[in-house]
């Protein structure tokens, strides 16, 4: 049963990213899309941040009095990550606008629709 | 949202301390929590809260387009730059010991630079891109 | 946390599912601080419970605001995305148990940071001496992909409104 305490982290990581994967692939709709993807890239942090901590250690700034303290690596990636993902998601939310005008619809299965359509007229 | 006079009073109250809590974050992210990206990212969530509630017009009229703009290209030079000034100094690319008399005063030094780089390209990106956003519903809406 | 997720992936709302992000994103910034990590909290609850849900505020009102019924019960990828699930887990099992002071993590390089990096550089804060000092060119990479994030924002959404100025 200590396994299970142990790596309880782990699966709510991995609980997280699955429903962000499902939300991913399963959705057809290109917002949902994204926000399935901003909260994959969201359980990812939590993946990295939660095996720095030490218990009974504090957050890594050096003061007096304080002896352990929690890694700084895991702080320093995901700190770069989370400014990536936001311009990520704000340029992902910049084609899916243009998409829009484009094609006056922001599921998948009508755009896909209306590009078949218009290849085949082309076609013919 | 500006007919609201809650709303109104409280934003005007609020707004000049969220970018003074910027800019402490910035400046005071050696010795406590924050840095560039925590100072950027507030300080442009300053601008947009005002921006929501008054109208895109008076937030522009507070951060322009074109300062907006040049903050941003701004901070990456910025950050080049005193990688540059390392090389010239006489050590490698983002040396920063080469700074300042002494090893230790140089990394300040550097590490101040630096970051001041990173909040201005942060929040000038950020507040671009909602200026992008918003400004394009306008444009659509003048169309119908 | 589990509920917001569960609620997202079952509305069809959009508005909705953009409002249980940012909700998402503030529990998170606080589980992330609960773990001893203020400034990635700090970070996670500025940008993704207040930049991220503005932008996609605003992306929802110049796109539509309702998700159509899927055509099929989707039961591929929920088996797809279970099964990765389970693999992740098993994968799982043999890293090293919560706060492990002996885990590879926390004994590789991460003591010689706490060690010297006030002896270097003379900044208390450990993540900024390591983000801007230790490791600066990978911030200087971040800061060219958000500059160049922002310019292909700027460059897609930008010729209508030259168009505009055109017209008139």
């Amino acid at each position: 049963m200590s396994e299970v305490a142990e790596h309880y982290t782990y699966w709510v990581t991995i609980f997280l990213m699955v429903a962000g994967i499902y939300i991913l692939i399963a959705r057809g709709n290109l917002m949902k899309k994204l926000i399935g993807l901003a909260t994959l890239q969201t359980s990812v942090y939590l993946l990295y941040v939660a095996p720095g901590k030490l218990i009974g250690g504090t957050a890594p700034i050096i003061a007096e009095g304080f002896k352990v303290y929690s890694n700084p690596l895991p702080h320093v990636l995901i700190l770069t990550a989370i400014v990536v993902g936001v311009a990520t998601l704000a340029l992902g939310l910049a084609i899916v606008v243009r998409i829009r005008e484009a094609y006056g619809s922001i599921e998948e299965d009508e755009i896909l629709e209306r590009d078949r359509a218009e290849d085949e007229r082309r076609a013919l | 949202m500006k007919h609201d006079i809650i709303l109104r009073v409280i934003a005007k109250l609020t707004m000049p301390f969220m970018v003074l809590f910027a800019v402490y974050v910035q400046f005071h992210g050696d010795f406590g929590p924050g840095g560039g990206f925590q100072a950027g990212v507030i300080a442009a969530a300053a601008v947009v809260f005002y921006a929501l509630i008054f109208g895109l017009e008076t937030g522009q009229r507070l951060a322009p387009e074109w300062v907006v703009e040049k903050m941003l290209a701004a901070g990456v030079l910025l950050y080049a730059g005193v990688g540059f000034a390392g090389m010239l100094l006489g050590g490698n690319y983002l040396d920063y010991f080469v700074l300042a008399h002494d090893p230790v005063h140089g990394q300040h030094r550097g590490i101040f630079w630096v970051e001041a780089g990173v909040g201005l390209t942060v929040a000038g990106v950020m507040l671009k891109i909602f200026y992008m956003f918003a400004g394009r519903g306008r444009v659509d809406e003048e169309d119908r | 946390m589990v509920a917001t997720i569960v609620g997202m992936v079952l509305q069809r709302n959009l508005f909705a599912v953009v409002v249980l992000f940012g909700i998402y994103s503030l529990l998170m910034a606080t589980v992330l601080l609960a773990l001893d990590a203020p400034d990635v909290a700090m970070t996670e609850a500025a940008v993704g419970a207040g930049v991220s849900t503005v932008l996609l505020l605003s992306a929802l009102y110049l796109t539509g605001s309702e998700e159509a019924k899927p055509l099929h019960r989707p039961v591929l990828p929920l088996v797809l995305s279970v099964a990765v699930g389970g693999v992740l887990a098993y994968g799982t099992w043999d890293l090293p148990p919560f706060s492990d002071p002996q885990a590879p993590i926390q004994v590789h390089v991460a003591p010689r940071y706490l060690a010297e990096a006030m002896a270097q550089t003379g900044v208390p804060n450990i993540v900024t001496a390591v983000l801007a000092s230790y490791r600066g060119f990978d911030t200087l990479g971040e800061v060219v992909v958000v500059f160049t994030a922002g310019a292909g924002v700027i460059a897609l959404l930008r010729r209508r409104k030259e168009k505009q100025k055109g017209k008139r």
